[in-house]
């Protein structure tokens, strides 16, 4: 590598300004010393005691014997080390040109800061759960110290060359396999992660986990991940359906969890739904919730349930077709009058909509008009689905592993994400798709181009609809009572927040949106009452330095960074590599390391 | 094929087009000439649908096309490429052209007509995947028109596809639209650029606020005076 630190190998290629460290570059080379120092001290931290008392995180006041936590420090400490001295040990072979593949000062800067945040979570999370600063013992302050000497010192360090490894010639099975990896490492993680019951251990897991893909992205692993992810579709989508239907098989038949899983379930499934109405046609809409809970109420009447005010119960499968069918045909009720006005209007009005949904449900008591709904009491005891003679309500003993109700409905509720991302895909890359895109694009010149406009808003808003009554319709079962109350404007609010803070118009960002949206407040009782506000700062944060969202739709991107020509002419080459060859079905660019 | 008879059009209570009558035949290319607020580009809007005219009527090949819905005209045989062009600038140079022929579904022919544009503008051909927000106004005004070009229309209309390029870049364009109609396709051109649309045309009319002053052959009003004092700025 050609970054061991002198000042004559600033990377050509190094684009942009020189960052301030640049200017600290005389001391590189005894930086890097200093840096290896504080990264000794951050691989020594683990096998001290952290805290005085046990009862801290997972346990983190033995000498000698780590916790888990403590292990990944450790193995922060190890990347952190790893990046320092791969210089010296990586040298380029004579008479050829540096491969550079993996960009280790960056990895360094991004380890480095990573263990200091690391560092400071578990430590504060220590001090607040303990009781002050005495509780920190050795270990914490060597892991602090040490960390905060590894950052200070690689500043110094040049940012170095862009990492070529997403350019690297990697054989098919090569990318599969590091798909997969990458595929069961989130599912360690999720298993591992929902498995802790104390918030602070999970807080500082969370934050072990970003700081995880941080350094991955900032040595250029994410990069040959993103390439080959996006070369090989189908791989990772099966591999990512694979690890979602085996993380019932991690749980030990504890409902604890599962019961979060299917929620996260259902609200991604439905936030999936609004990102067809919001980021394919770019309809904003605020009552979306009503949809839902039409479902749920339709499959609640329609249940078995003593409570159920029509008495008639056909089987599931039915249920659903009409529930959503209930609740696509509420669309185009309030839709055909309302897609005639657009933007904040629209918003407004299905505002409107969506209380007015909850409002009904609560009068149709048989005081106010006919009893279907029971009013605020809602429709209780709904029992369980049966479905082939597969009963949701029991548990079951599959593989040698006890899977109980819960896991029932998230395998069930697993099928319907399934199948509504395969609408939603298959919608965004046919005709259909480009005439919404086309509309949130500019509605006059969709027009011009002989698109029914107001047709198709309407389809996107039924069948957005029609794929929320669907979830509705599990989630009835699965929460065994419907009540107005669960749909309030709160949750519309929060199914629009969840495809901001993913990316609009994608499915990966909308999915990693919604399960923190409703996986954190779920994790993390004690912020419930901060919860909104929480919302509201990441919110603005994100608005300020990620306006796309976390996994930007490559068209999005250019909409938000328009005056940024650079990362224009970047996606133009970006979606040219990837997409081209995709579509014409031409073989696959050269993309070789540059000695090839 | 084309005719429209005295047709009014009004924003709110301002008349902008007050009864106008013309036609435009098969094969031709027919220039509308006039200065700003003559009319042209209501003509154009009400004739593609996207305005609905206080009174009067549009004829397309013997059938009523006045009443009918914009997407609906598309599929008539229309095709309108907007002033201002109006491209989807996000949108790749691949999906503009596909939008273009949103009203069809013969994949096979969409195809065939996706390589007719791209040998017709290698430059769009060249950067397909790119979104075209990033193209110069000469490219933006091939894409402009090879979307029109993409629903198959019997009937092109262009307006002012020369505004704000360079001279070379018109000369482009303009040869562009002789080789459509040598190809079979009839164009109806709004133009400023009196001069360049007038060479092309087998006919023009002059229109000023909102009436039809005069109508000539093309040659014919290239040398008239009053065309020639208004529009090409020569000092008689």
């Amino acid at each position: 590598m050609n970054d061991t630190g002198s000042l004559v190998t600033l990377a050509p290629d190094s684009s942009g300004p020189a960052p301030t460290g640049e200017r600290w570059i005389r001391f590189a080379k005894p930086a890097r010393w200093i840096a290896i120092a504080g990264a000794v001290g951050v691989l020594a931290a683990p096998f001290m005691a952290w805290a005085y008392r046990p009862d801290a995180l997972d346990d983190v006041s033995f000498w000698g014997e780590p916790s888990p936590l403590q292990w990944f420090a450790f193995a922060l400490g190890l990347l952190l080390l790893g990046c320092l001295v791969a210089p010296f040990v990586i040298k380029p072979r004579p008479g050829r040109r540096p491969r550079r593949l993996l960009a280790f000062n960056r990895g360094a800067k991004a380890a480095a800061s990573g263990s200091l945040v690391y560092f400071a979570v578990a430590s504060a999370a220590i001090v607040l759960e303990l009781g002050g600063l005495v509780a920190l013992e050795p270990g914490a302050w060597a892991g602090l110290a040490g960390a905060l000497v590894a950052t200070v010192a690689t500043r110094a360090l040049p940012e170095g060359h862009d990492p070529r490894l997403q350019f690297l010639n990697t054989p098919a099975w090569g990318q599969i396999l590091g798909i997969v990896g990458a595929v069961a490492l989130v599912l360690f993680a999720a298993a591992y992660g929902l498995g802790q019951d104390g918030a602070s251990t999970f807080v500082t897991f969370g934050v072990l986990c970003g700081v995880g893909v941080y350094v991955a992205a900032r040595v250029g692993v994410m990069g040959w991940l993103s390439a080959a992810a996006a070369r090989n579709r189908r791989a990772l989508v099966l591999a990512a359906f694979a690890v979602a239907f085996l993380f019932p098989m991690t749980q030990d038949g504890s409902d604890a969890n599962m019961s979060i899983a299917v929620g996260v379930l259902i609200f991604a499934a439905t936030a999936m739904g609004l990102n067809i109405v919001v980021g394919l046609a770019g309809l904003l809409d605020l009552g979306y919730i009503a949809f839902l809970g039409a479902g749920a109420f339709t499959a609640a009447i329609l249940s078995r349930s003593a409570f159920a005010t029509l008495g008639w119960s056909p089987p599931f499968p039915v249920v659903v077709l009409i529930s959503g069918t209930v609740a696509a045909i509420l669309g185009l009720i309030i839709g055909s009058p309302t897609l005639r006005v657009s933007g904040d209007y629209l918003a407004i009005v299905t505002l409107a909509f969506g209380e007015i949904f909850r409002i009904t449900m609560n009068n149709l008591d048989g005081v106010d008009g006919p009893n279907l709904t029971r009013g605020s009491n809602g429709i209780p005891a709904i029992p369980d689905l049966e479905l082939f003679g597969f009963d949701f309500g029991e548990s079951h003993m599959i593989l040698g592993v006890q899977i109980g109700r819960f896991a029932n409905y998230y395998w069930l509720m697993l099928l319907v994400l399934a199948l509504i991302i395969l609408v939603f895909t298959n919608l965004n890359h046919s005709r259909i798709g480009r005439g919404w895109v086309a509309i949130r694009e500019d509605e006059r010149a969709a027009e011009a181009m002989g698109v029914n406009v107001f047709g198709l808003k309407l389809l996107a808003f039924a069948g957005g609809a029609f794929l929320a009554g669907i979830a509705g319709a599990v989630k009835a079962h699965v929460d065994v009572s419907v009540t107005p109350d669960q749909y309030i404007f709160m949750e519309s609010a929060f199914l629009v927040a969840g495809i901001v803070l993913g990316g609009m118009g994608t499915v990966g960002g909308v999915l990693i949106g919604a399960s923190i949206l409703k996986l954190l407040p779920e994790k993390l009782r004690f912020f419930e009452d901060y919860r909104l506000l929480m919302f509201g700062v990441l919110l603005v944060v994100m608005m300020r330095f990620r306006p796309e969202g976390l996994m930007p739709d490559e068209r999005r991107q250019l909409e938000f960074h328009a005056d940024d020509d650079e990362l224009a002419e970047e996606i133009g080459e970006n979606i040219e590599a990837h997409v081209i060859p995709s579509l014409a079905g031409a073989p696959e660019p050269d993309l070789k390391g540059d000695d090839a | 094929m084309l005719e429209v008879k005295d047709l009014v059009v009004a924003y709110g209570r301002v008349q902008a087009v007050k009864g106008i009558s013309f036609s435009v035949e098969e094969g031709q290319i027919v220039s509308l000439l006039g200065t700003n607020g003559a009319g042209k580009t209501t003509t154009l809007r009400t004739i593609s649908g996207l305005i609905k005219p206080v009174s009067g009527e549009v004829w397309l090949d013997g059938e009523r096309l006045d009443g009918t819905p914009a997407h609906a005209i598309v599929t008539r045989g229309i095709a309108h490429s907007p002033e201002g062009r109006k491209l989807f600038p996000r949108m790749s140079v691949e999906d503009n052209l596909l939008l273009g022929a949103f009203t069809r579904r013969d994949h096979a022919g969409i195809k065939q007509d996706l390589d007719r544009v791209y040998a017709l503008f290698p430059v769009l051909g060249e950067r397909r995947q790119q979104p075209s927000g990033l193209f110069s106004g000469g490219e933006q005004q091939m894409l402009a028109m090879g979307r029109a070009m993409m629903s198959r229309p019997r009937l092109l209309m262009l307006d002012e596809p020369s505004m704000g390029l360079s001279p070379i870049m018109t000369q482009t364009i303009m040869r562009t639209i002789a080789e459509l109609r040598a190809s079979g396709t009839t164009v109806l051109l709004v133009e400023q650029n009196a001069q360049a649309a007038l060479t092309l045309s087998d006919k023009g009319y002059v229109l000023e606020v909102g009436r039809i002053m005069f109508t000539d052959t093309g040659e014919a009003l290239l040398r008239d005076d009053r065309v020639r004092r208004t529009y090409l700025g020569l000092d008689l």
